[in-house]
Parts: structure tokens; C-alpha cells; sequence
């Protein structure tokens, strides 16, 4: 009966166009999940999922090209539709952005690196955040084991609402050597914000979310951010919630990291912090990021950093981005495929005879890249 | 008169002392861009939150609930691991046997922020004082699901004395007879209250004709009991009356309950979309249940304007057949589908319960209760060369060979 009707799942996903659905083949059905034991390795499969790719500038499309390489070599059904658009390259336009977006429709994942500015109020790279409504921005800050810094086993989440706050692109200059920046709170985005936090602290089991603020200046703005935060809290009577100040919390994220959990704020604490955090465990080159809407997911690097001074040096850190490229894979739901990329990446960095400049080591990206691709377990 | 006007929005009045807690500016919609359908209750003018849905992966609250729920579930949570379904479930357990409702609390919050549940049915022990209300019914008032829907229809492959069964049967799932209003006023003479109000009945009734039109049904049927009920079952007919005028493209008519369950048996074939108050509902759904093939082949949701809650249709525990794997999972398999549905997943929903559906053809492969001998080995003997390393696993492993 179970093989008919895996048979006949695998029958009807060849015949469904929608492309999550063509890789059922390749899969096994261990039945009564009540007993799951460490899921089998997937046969070769027969079809893939399509992803569009944002290579970026600076390093992007570097590091891209790591992943790429580390994806073929462990024969991972992802398939990359690559859009190079770059503003500092005259490689942007509106019809690129358009394309970027249908590509985002069909697709609903994306990995990308970040874009450099220039000029515009209301760069390409802000502008394809708002469109996709990409509201919730996540770094999850995991110490490498391996790799020591002043802090290890350090393990905190960072949520950061990114589509409202300071970044609303609204200033001008109402007398003449005055400029008003505008910073906008409002309530629905803080409410959504606040229960993504809850929710993911729900999903993967956390126990604190702790609100980031400053609500003793701004008491309106902030105050806003901060009561929203709280009237979302009572849903979620298993989950602590705590609230700091901004300064505050960052004096105790350099001093005890170890206190925090997961920690949700609006949209330029959230970009310091995560700085901060990526700062504790080894800089930007290792920490991965994602960001969220109700639709869609984009893959990037915790620490958003071009790093155009070392372009074609080949010595930027693929860690990042290639453990952002697992963190998507999960997301497709090919949880064996993300195991396997994240191990070997935690693999390398843990023997040390392989890092790159900025882990204190000598190795290009290049061998770096090899490395991972010889301890992937196929 | 005026006693069951002041009952009139119980459920209501639940769901304000909640909300107005939380959010004290009822004035602002909450998640507008997410999703429109769920973001305000136009109903008790309370701010619902948007559903868990981050980066297309939604996030479904589980109550896995007693006897064979557990188990049934276990195949839901496999089977859409395996088709790669993008949901994640929240587990909320639920303890029959404590006297505290601390547990149901925290199902109900659960399903307040995910919009959205998958429930095995949970245990009532008549035991237990009075006081201790049914779980299932509290978590149904306080969460206003006031609709619950069960789509009976012949399944291809099943035996049964009635071919060619299809019949949506709509009942009103929060008042009637289930009001727990109970008391013994004088010594040896229980009242037991059943509340019927105009606005829940022109509810279900709206409902009822709604969800006929968008199916393309013909004719819909008020099943009550106005002839010895005059005021209150009348009442609930009246309504549909009303709303009925409103849809002149669909037939109405009544129906008397003992008359239904009569004509059920002997001629089901007659009935298309029928509306009834809750215990008539109960009654009857079981007995199209039972017409169609019994509890373990028909799905059942429970619709209220901002969450819905998937089960079986019959809503049995099933507990002298649970872990002994002999249940049939096709009615929580076909819910998950319905579920799948509601979060606008049509192509992955159609893809299992097509599984599902070919699978019922294959008479080696039934379960006990629809007089097949569907074994374990039934899988061995399928000779798909994927399968073998499966059928050397212990049997609890392979349980899903049941369907």
C-alpha cells in the first residue's frame, strides 16, 4: 500500500509543473516519523529546484562561484538563475530589476550578495527589499568551533525589521543647513516584526526574546516599537521577553554575549548589532543571514559588506556563504543536502590547516573552496 | 426571550476580553500586506495578527490529541516531509486526563498566532465534575469556529450499500444543545439549555448557501425539528428562509431530522448541501460517515472567520484500536489535504489526495474497518526495488502500509 502510494505521489509529481515538486522521485519515504531514524542519502534526482542567484558586487561573485562549485560537486539538485545587476558596474536598470523580480515570483528563494552604493537615495539593493516586502532580516551568530575568539560557544539570533525605521529614504533639507531625516515606526511593520521574532523563537525552540530600543529618547518612535513588542509577547506565554537599551546592549554584547537569545529591533540597530555579533565570532566572512517576507526568502551574509578591496585577490572567506547556501537548502526542505554542506564547511574550519587571512590563516578562497568540496560526505 | 438575546455573543465576548487585552487600538488593521482574508474579525471588530507564513513556509499548529491521533499524525508530518510540503508544524500536546485547562490555553494561543491547526481528537472523560468541559468543544467556542464542513463522498474501491453518495453537510458548531448550560433546578429535574440565535443561524445559513454557490451546488437543505422545537429549531429555520431568498439560483427546502436520518439510509442520494444546529449535525455527519465507508475515511474542517481547525469528521478518539496499527489513516491523510487547501497549497494538496484516492483502489490494501486485511506485509510483497530496505525495518516502521 505505502510503496502504491509513493508510487503514485512520484507518478503525479513528474506531472505537476511546479519546480519544488519535480525531486520527489530521488527521495526515500521512511514511514512513522515517530521513530526517524538519520534519513537515508537521496539516489541522484532527477530534477531539480530553481533559485535565483544576485551575485552582486565586490566579492559576490567570487564567493559565488564557490558555491556553485561546492553545489556540483555534492550533485545538489539546485539550479541557478543568475541576474548580475550592479549599480558602481552601470549594470542596473529598472528593466534588470524587473527581471530579478519575475525570476523571484516563480522561484520564492533567492541567494545573493550585497550590492555597493552609489549615489541614488534609495539604492537598488533597498528598493528590491521593499518590492519583495522583505520585512524580517535574520543572523543567527553561532560560534565556529575550531576557530576561537574571545567569546566561544557563543549561540544568539538577531531579527531586524528592514523595511521601515531610518531607512525610509525619507530626508531633506528644510533650511538651508538643516536636514530632517525622517525615522517612521509604525505599528503594523513592529507587530509583524515582533511576532516573526516569537515565531521563530516558537520554531526553533528558544526560550527568551529580548527587545532592543530606545525608548527613553525616542518614547513615541521607539515607545511605539517597544509596546508592540510586548502586546505580541502575551501569545507566546512559554517564551520570556525582556526588553534593553541599545547602548546598553551592546556594552553586554561585548561583555556577556552569553545572556542573549534571540534579540528583535528596528532597522539601524538591527544593522550595528549585527555587525557587533559578527564581529564576536570571527567578522563577516563567517556568519550567514537570511531575510524574510510572507513569500519570499533571500540568502545572503550576516554582515553585509561588499569587500571591494579585496576583489580578485582571492582571499575573501566563502564561510558565510556557503553556510547561508545550507540555511537555504533547509529552507527547500533538502535537509540532507544542507547537513552535508554545513558539515564540511564546520569540517574545515575546525582541522585549521585551511582559513583565509581574515581566520589568521594563509589559504586563498580557492583551496578554501577545495577543502570543503574534499569533506563533503557523498 | 431577553435571557437568550444577552447569551447571544458568548463566543464573541471571549474572544474581545483576549484580544482587547493585547491590542488596545482595535482601530488599526494588523498585517494588511500579508493576508487579507484573516487580518481583521469584521465580526467582533477585534485585531487578529497575520498567520506564521515567513518566506512561503508556513507554520501549523499540531494537536496530536489521544488514542489513534497521535499515530495518524505521525503519517501526516512523514507524508509531507517526503513531498517536500512547505510547512512546519508547532506540536501543542494536550492532556486529557488534568482537571487544569492550563494545556487547552495554550493549544487555543497556539492557534491564534498560526491561524491554522491540525487536531486528532481529544479524549472527554464523562467522569470528570460537571465543570470539566468538553476540550474539543472549548477550543471550538473560544476560537468562534462556528462552521464545521464534511464533505461525504463514495470512494472509489470501497465497498458500500449506497453508491454515488455526495453530500456537504454544514453545521453550526458553537451554540444549540453544546452551550454547556446545565442545571438541576429543582432535585431529580435537569434543564439542559439549548440556545439558538438569529445572528449564528443567519451565520451558518450564509455560510451554507455560500459554500453551495461556490461549488456549483443545486440545492440546499435545513434539517431541524420545528414541529416539536417550535421557537427554537423555527427560529434557526427562519433564517435560512431569509438568507435562502437572497440566493434564488439555489433550491432550499427542510427537512425534519428523524425524517433525514430515514431518507438517509434508504435514499442519500437525494440530499446535496445540507445546514443544521449542532447536535442534528452530529448525528447526521455521522451517519453519511457511516454511509460513505465510517470514521476512517472522511475528513472534517471547522471554519470561523479568522482560524480553522482540520480533523476527522466523526471526531472519535479511537482508542481500542490505537498503537496497534490497524488504523485507517485516510480521513486525517484527506483533512491534511483540506488543510493544505485553506493555505491556498492546491497543488501539493492535489497531489496527495490524488495519492490517497489511487491508493483506495487497490482492495489488497484496505484496512480492517472497510473489511479489507491490509497487513504490513502487503508492503513486501509491493517488490518496488526502493522498498526493500524499508521492509527489513521493525514493523512500526512501515505502519503507513495501512492505508
Amino acid at each position: 500500500m505505502a510503496a502504491a502510494l509513493r508510487g503514485s505521489l512520484v507518478t503525479l509529481a513528474k506531472g505537476l509543473n511546479g519546480p519544488r515538486l519535480h525531486q520527489l522521485g530521488s527521495r526515500t519515504l521512511s514511514l512513522g516519523a515517530c521513530l526517524r531514524a538519520p534519513e537515508a542519502p537521496p539516489a541522484r534526482a532527477d530534477s531539480t529546484f530553481k533559485v535565483t542567484m544576485l551575485p552582486g558586487d565586490g566579492v559576490g561573485p567570487e564567493l559565488m562561484t564557490a558555491v556553485k562549485e561546492v553545489f556540483k560537486a555534492g550533485d545538489i539538485p539546485v539550479e541557478f538563475e543568475e541576474f548580475h545587476l550592479s549599480e558602481v558596474q552601470n549594470m542596473a536598470s529598472e528593466e534588470k530589476l524587473d527581471e530579478v523580480l519575475a525570476s523571484m515570483k516563480i522561484n520564492r528563494v533567492a541567494i545573493k550578495d550585497p550590492w555597493e552604493y552609489k549615489g541614488e537615495l534609495a539604492s537598488y539593493e533597498m528598493r528590491l527589499r521593499r518590492k519583495l516586502d522583505l520585512f524580517a532580516n535574520v543572523v543567527h551568530v553561532n560560534s565556529l568551533p575550531g576557530y576561537s575568539t574571545r567569546h566561544n560557544n557563543l549561540d544568539l539570533v538577531i531579527i531586524r525589521e528592514q523595511t521601515e525605521g531610518e531607512y525610509s529614504s525619507l530626508e531633506h533639507e528644510s533650511a538651508k543647513g538643516v536636514v530632517e531625516c525622517l525615522k517612521i515606526i509604525t505599528r503594523e511593520k513592529s507587530r509583524r516584526i515582533a511576532k516573526f521574532a516569537f515565531d521563530y523563537a516558537t520554531k526553533k525552540g528558544r526560550s527568551k526574546v529580548t527587545a532592543v530600543h530606545k525608548a527613553n529618547i525616542m518614547k513615541l518612535g521607539d515607545g511605539l516599537f517597544l509596546q508592540c513588542c510586548a502586546e505580541v509577547a502575551e501569545l507566546y506565554p512559554k517564551i520570556k521577553y525582556e526588553n534593553i537599551i541599545i547602548d546598553n546592549c551592546c556594552m553586554q554584547l561585548v561583555q556577556n554575549p552569553y545572556q542573549f537569545d534571540v534579540l528583535v529591533m528596528p532597522n539601524l540597530y538591527g544593522n550595528i548589532i549585527d555587525n557587533l555579533a559578527a564581529g564576536l565570532v570571527g567578522g563577516a566572512g563567517v556568519v550567514p543571514g537570511e531575510s524574510f517576507s510572507a513569500e519570499y526568502a533571500v540568502f545572503e551574509t550576516g554582515a553585509r559588506h561588499p569587500f571591494a578591496q579585496a576583489v580578485g585577490r582571492n582571499i575573501a572567506n566563502p564561510t558565510a556563504m556557503l553556510l547561508s547556501s545550507a540555511n537555504m537548502l533547509r529552507h527547500l526542505n533538502l535537509e540532507y543536502h544542507s547537513n552535508m554542506v554545513s558539515e564540511a564547511v564546520k569540517k574545515v574550519i575546525k582541522q585549521g590547516k585551511v582559513r583565509t587571512g581574515d581566520l589568521g590563516g594563509y589559504a586563498t578562497s580557492n583551496e578554501f573552496t577545495r577543502a570543503v568540496i574534499s569533506n563533503l560526505a557523498i | 426571550m431577553a435571557a437568550v438575546r444577552s447569551s447571544l455573543p458568548l463566543s464573541s465576548k471571549v474572544l474581545t476580553q483576549i484580544w482587547s487585552g493585547c491590542f488596545s487600538n482595535p482601530a488599526k488593521a494588523f498585517g494588511i500586506g500579508l493576508c487579507s482574508r484573516r487580518d481583521r474579525s469584521t465580526y467582533t471588530g477585534q485585531i487578529i495578527p497575520p498567520p506564521a507564513k515567513y518566506g512561503g513556509r508556513h507554520t501549523v499548529a499540531l494537536i496530536p490529541g489521544d488514542g489513534i491521533g497521535p499515530e495518524l499524525l505521525n503519517h501526516v508530518r512523514e507524508l509531507f516531509r517526503f513531498s517536500c510540503v512547505p510547512v512546519d508544524f508547532e506540536v501543542v500536546n494536550v492532556n486529557s486526563g488534568l482537571a487544569a485547562e492550563d494545556d487547552i490555553n495554550n493549544a487555543i494561543t497556539a492557534i491564534r498566532r498560526n491561524g491554522v491547526a491540525l487536531k486528532g481528537n481529544i479524549e472527554t472523560n464523562h467522569t470528570m465534575p460537571p465543570s470539566h468541559k468538553s476540550r474539543n468543544n472549548l477550543l471550538r467556542t473560544s476560537l468562534d469556529l462556528y462552521a464545521n464542513v464534511m464533505h461525504c463522498q463514495s470512494l472509489p474501491g470501497v465497498q458500500t450499500r449506497h453508491k454515488n453518495i455526495d453530500i456537504i453537510i454544514i453545521r453550526e458548531n458553537t451554540e444549540g444543545e453544546y452551550s454547556s448550560l446545565e442545571h438541576e433546578s429543582v432535585s431529580g429535574v435537569v434543564e439542559s439549555l439549548k440556545i439558538i440565535t438569529r445572528l449564528n443561524s443567519l451565520r451558518i445559513a450564509d455560510y451554507a448557501f455560500k459554500l453551495a454557490r461556490e461549488k456549483g451546488r443545486r440545492r440546499v437543505t435545513a434539517v431541524h425539528k420545528a414541529n416539536i422545537m417550535k421557537l427554537g429549531d423555527g427560529l434557526f429555520l427562519q433564517c435560512c428562509k431569509e438568507v435562502a431568498s437572497g440566493y434564488p439560483d439555489i433550491t432550499f427546502d427542510s427537512m425534519i431530522v428523524d425524517n433525514t436520518t430515514m431518507q438517509l439510509v434508504s435514499k442519500p442520494q437525494q440530499f446535496d448541501v445540507m445546514v443544521m444546529p449542532n447536535l442534528y449535525g452530529n448525528v447526521v455527519s455521522n451517519v453519511c460517515a457511516g454511509l460513505v465507508g465510517g470514521p476512517g475515511l472522511v475528513p472534517g474542517a471547522n471554519y470561523g472567520r479568522n482560524y480553522a481547525v482540520f480533523e476527522t469528521a466523526t471526531r472519535n478518539t479511537g482508542k481500542s484500536i490505537a498503537d496497534r496499527n490497524i488504523a485507517n489513516p485516510t480521513a486525517m491523510l484527506l483533512a491534511s489535504c483540506l488543510m493544505l487547501d485553506h493555505l491556498k497549497l492546491h497543488d501539493y494538496a492535489n497531489m496527495i489526495r490524488t495519492a490517497v484516492l489511487t491508493t483506495m483502489n487497490e482492495t489488497r490494501l484496505h484496512t480492517a474497518d472497510i473489511g479489507g486485511q491490509g497487513t504490513t506485509s502487503d508492503v513486501v510483497q509491493a517488490q518496488h526495488p526502493e522498498w526493500k530496505p524499508i521492509c527489513r525495518r521493525p514493523r512500526h516502521d512501515v505502519c503507513f502500509a495501512h492505508v
